[in-house]
This record gives C-alpha cells, structure tokens and sequence, in this order.
C-alpha cells in the first residue's frame, strides 16, 4: 500500500455512487375551498394512523360540517400501490389526506 | 409515496401527513421522485400507541415544524393556489464527482467524516494508487455497472460502477484479493444500510474455495472481530452500501431509530463447511460445492442464544427461543456451532438441514390472538392476509386461542460457524435474501 504523507495536496476518489435523472412532476389544481366538498382520509397502513385519519374527519365534523368525510384503508403494506383506490378518490372525492407516511 | 401519484397521476390535491422525526426524509423523497414542492403535514411523534383522544388532540394542535394550527396546514395544503414552481415539468441530470477536490490528508479524513462516507471510525484515503492496485483484484472494467441500492422501497435506487466497489473497499482496509467477494455483495442490491426504522442490518456468509483462498475465518472468532478478510469484507460492504445508493444519514437516509452495531461489519463470516453436519449453505441454495459464492441476509436486528442441547427439554428451548423473536421482522436463521449441529442431529435424527428447519417451522407457533397483535404482524402480515395471500390468509381464520405459525417454511435458514471451543447457538433475527456467484467478479 503507498503511504500518504501528511501535509501533502493528496486527490482521492468520491466514494458516492451516481443517482439518477429527476422528472418534476406536476402538481394537481388546487380547490378554491373545502366547504361542501368530498374529502378522503386514507390510512397508509403505517402503525396507528388509522386512528389519526378517524380523527381529523371529527375535526371536519365538529368544525367544518359541510365537508363530506370518508375514512379509507388503503390496501396492502404502506408501501404497496394501490390503483383501485386511488381510481376512487379519483371519481368519488375532491381531495385527500393521506396519512400517516414515513 | 401514494401521495406524489395522487397528485401526477389522478391529479387529485393531496395533503400528505408525517409525524415530525421524517421531515428531512420525506422531503428528500418528494425531491426525488420529483414533487419537491409536495405539501406536507407534520404531527407530532410517536402516532403509535395513542388514544384516540390523545390523536383528536394531534389533531386540534400545532404542527411541530410550522408552529400553526395542524388543520389550518390541512386546509392550506388542499387549496391554496398553485405557483409556477409548483406546476412546471422540468427535468434535470444529477451527477458525482469522480475526484475529491485535492487536500490534506488529515483535512480529507474531516471531509469524508463530514460528508457522512464513512462509519465514523478512520478509513483508508482511496487515492489512485490505492484504487487502481484494488481493481487488479477482478477482471472486470473500473467503468462496468455493478448494480444499484436504495436505502428504502421507496427512495429512487443509485447506480455504482467497479470503481465505486473498489474505492469504498479501499476506505474499508480490504485487500485486492477480496474484491470479488465485495463486487458480489454488491451486484445483490442488498443493502447493508436499510433505512428502516427498526435499525436493522446485513449478515454475509461465504462458501467454497474463496474461504481458503484469500484468510476467511469460521472458526473460532469467525463472527468478529478477530479476521482481517471477514472485518474488511464486511466494513467494505456496509460502507459501498451507504455511500453506493446515496447515503445513510441519520433523519434524512437513516431513521433506525437505536442504531445497529452489526452494521461496522454486517456480520460477515464464512461457513464452516468442513465440520458441518449438513451440505454448505450456497449448496442448499443450488450452487455446486466448489462453488465461491456469498449469500446476504437482511432484517438482521436481534440474537437469541443458548448453550447445548439438553436430553429432558431441547426442543421446548428452541421453541423458547423462537417465541422470543418479533414474527414478522425477525425471520429465524440458526447460527449454530459445529458441535450444536451435531447434537441437534442426533437428537432430532435431522440428517439434513431441510429436517432441521422443517422442524423448527413446526413448533415455532403462537396463539393467534397474540400473533395477530403484534405491531409489525398488524402493518406488514395483516395487510396481504388481508387481500387472500396465502399462507396468511387461511392464518387468519384461526380463533384467538388456536396456534398459528409464526413464519413460513421458507423463512427459516441454518447457517453452521465456529471454532467448536463450546456448544453455543444463536438465532439471528434477519432473513436470507439471495446468493450471488463470487467466481463471477474474479
């Protein structure tokens, strides 16, 4: 092995490996409001979210009764896709919380 | 992340809610796959564990990282317009450096400990020398592709060449010899740096002529640390891991929320083949005897372990130590000393680790009342079960009281290493992944 004397400029190797290209994405159109809308609260599957999705839909109820709440469970591991409901988010709702990700 | 496909693909405004810890994370992730203007929501940790009224309470509070109301965040995120940052459809190239900018040798080990490249202990300057001696170890080209790593499912995997194996075996101590063991770990896209919560980390096991060839141990010691090859094998492999797929930071690439003192070396060893019982490991997997080959394991976070294999109740000590391992992120691999091998059998008559494994599945049961709530079984076993994947599905039909396997047949491996000084035995909580050709990287 070849030493490396202190002191001296020494050029050594990154050791990071290489990512890959981003495509940004776009963003889908924001509503003007909530009020008397359809608003999903999905469970990721992650610990106990799905108690916290139960609550924020109180929060609605109690505060913003005229926004339509469903609470939903999304199929499979957090991790895993779920085509069929988002399918139905997409028909049914205006909006959607998803929680709670890591 | 459900909710950047909520956005692209359904075009459905979405408000995605993290406890706080993962800011930093679900940031770099909404970066990476490209929403980086994505809106978040941030409640407090843990969201485990809580009441319902303490969650109404999440709910009806302040969100830690913005310090405004956590519905208010809600609401803003659903509908406050759209700017131009956040709509437009860009693209762009990331790249690495090949070199560092020239330096100290002393202020080069502040840079690479600073960048997160390291393990934080010393490492070894990867200069030309350094690394074109490394790459005389394989017959391959510095600038072939030798696979890809993520620190998570969902984070976008990073690409790393012979080059980039070579330089981080060189930071590792290893020896050239060793790299064709090093570019297998590699080219498995195993990670020994998952990102997970549960602080888990890699185990590699050697088999055939390479053992000999280049000093492994698996024999007295062999586990660590007390082998140049097996101490810089694995250290090689852990730090190719964090900085081949783009890091292992703490909060932004690495949540294990204690931390994994596995993971300097993820556990690498050889088998002991010569005094085992049972056909070697990479046997059992379909590779011929002569074979050189590395096998991964993931998962690993906890041992159990014993000493012997008692006439009266061995089989109700295995089946203890079973019991104590999580049953879903625990996969059960047997890490057994020569004389254990032995004795399990001629206790058991298991003349083939296949009789020895099947046997272990059998009683390695729990009520199902008390399978089924486990934490890990409710988010990673009961979701498929859920959705009819056998063999969870027809598990779940069982009453609260009734037995029910902890792991599929499958989930059970036996690994055989040690230098026969006693009779001790370990399970390793960490499941076999898969077996790659060393003879392929020579």
């Amino acid at each position: 092995m070849v030493a490396v004397a202190t002191g001296t400029q020494v050029e050594v190797y990154n050791p990071m490996g290489y990512p890959p290209k981003i495509e940004q994405l776009g963003m889908a159109p924001r509503l003007d409001t909530l009020e008397g809308k359809t608003v999903y609260l999905v469970d990721a599957r992650f610990d106990d979210g799905d108690i916290l999705m139960q609550q924020m839909a109180a929060w609605f109820h109690d505060n913003m009764p005229s926004v339509k709440t469903v609470v939903a469970r999304k199929s499979g591991i957090h991790g895993e896709d779920d085509p069929n409901l988002w399918a139905e988010i997409k028909a049914k709702a205006d909006a959607c919380i998803l929680g709670v990700g890591h | 992340m459900h909710c950047v496909t909520l956005e692209s693909t359904y075009g459905v405004p979405t408000a995605s809610v993290h406890t706080h810890v993962f800011e930093r994370a679900v940031r770099m992730v909404a970066f990476a796959k490209g929403m980086p203007r994505q809106r978040f929501v941030f409640v407090p940790q843990p969201v485990m564990g809580k009441s319902p009224a303490e969650l109404r309470a999440y709910a009806d509070g302040i969100d830690p990282v913005t310090d405004r109301p956590v519905m208010t965040e809600v609401i803003d995120a659903l509908t406050k317009p759209l700017t131009d940052e956040d709509t437009k459809r860009v693209s762009f190239e990331r790249s690495t450096p090949r070199f560092v900018e020239p330096d100290s040798e002393d202020a080069l080990q502040q840079r690479f400990l600073d960048n997160n490249w390291t393990d934080k202990l010393p490492i070894v300057l990867p200069t030309r020398e350094r690394v074109d001696a490394m790459l005389h170890g394989t017959s391959r080209e510095p600038d072939e592709v030798v696979g890809r790593m993520r620190p998570t499912n969902h984070r976008e995997a990073w690409e790393f060449t012979v080059e980039k194996v070579a330089v981080n075996a060189v930071m590792a101590g290893a020896r050239p010899e060793y790299l064709p063991v090093i570019l297998a770990m590699a080219a498995s896209g195993v990670t020994a740096r998952p990102s997970t919560t549960s602080s888990s980390a890699a185990m590699a096991v050697v088999n055939g002529p390479i053992r000999g060839e280049i000093g492994m141990n698996w024999g007295t010691g062999a586990l660590g640390p007390y082998n140049h090859a097996n101490a810089t094998i694995g250290r090689a492999y852990s730090l190719l891991s964090q900085n081949g797929q783009g890091g292992s930071e703490p909060g932004k690439t690495y949540l294990g929320s204690m931390g994994n003192a596995y993971g300097y070396s993820s556990v690498t060893f050889a088998e002991h083949e010569e005094r085992s019982p049972w056909e070697p490991f990479h046997v059992q997997q379909g590779f011929k005897r002569e074979d050189s080959v590395v096998s991964l394991f993931s998962g690993v976070r906890g041992t159990a372990y014993t000493l012997g294999v008692r006439e009266r109740y061995w089989r109700q000590h295995v089946q203890n130590l079973l019991r104590g391992i999580d049953p879903h992120g625990g996969k059960p691999t047997f890490v057994l000393d020569p004389i254990t091998a032995r004795l399990f059998m001629e206790r058991g008559g298991f003349d083939t680790a296949a009789k020895f494994l099947d046997w272990a599945c059998e009683i390695a049961t729990l009520p199902a009342g008390v399978f089924w709530d486990y934490q890990l079984v409710q988010n990673y076993t009961l979701p498929p079960a859920l959705n009819g994947v056998e063999p969870y599905a027809t598990w779940l039909k069982a009453k609260d009281d009734e037995m029910t396997p902890m792991w599929r047949r499958k989930d059970f491996q036996v690994l055989v290493v040690g230098g026969e000084t006693n009779g001790y035995w370990r399970i390793f909580g960490g499941g076999y992944s898969k077996s790659v050709s060393v003879d392929d990287w020579r």
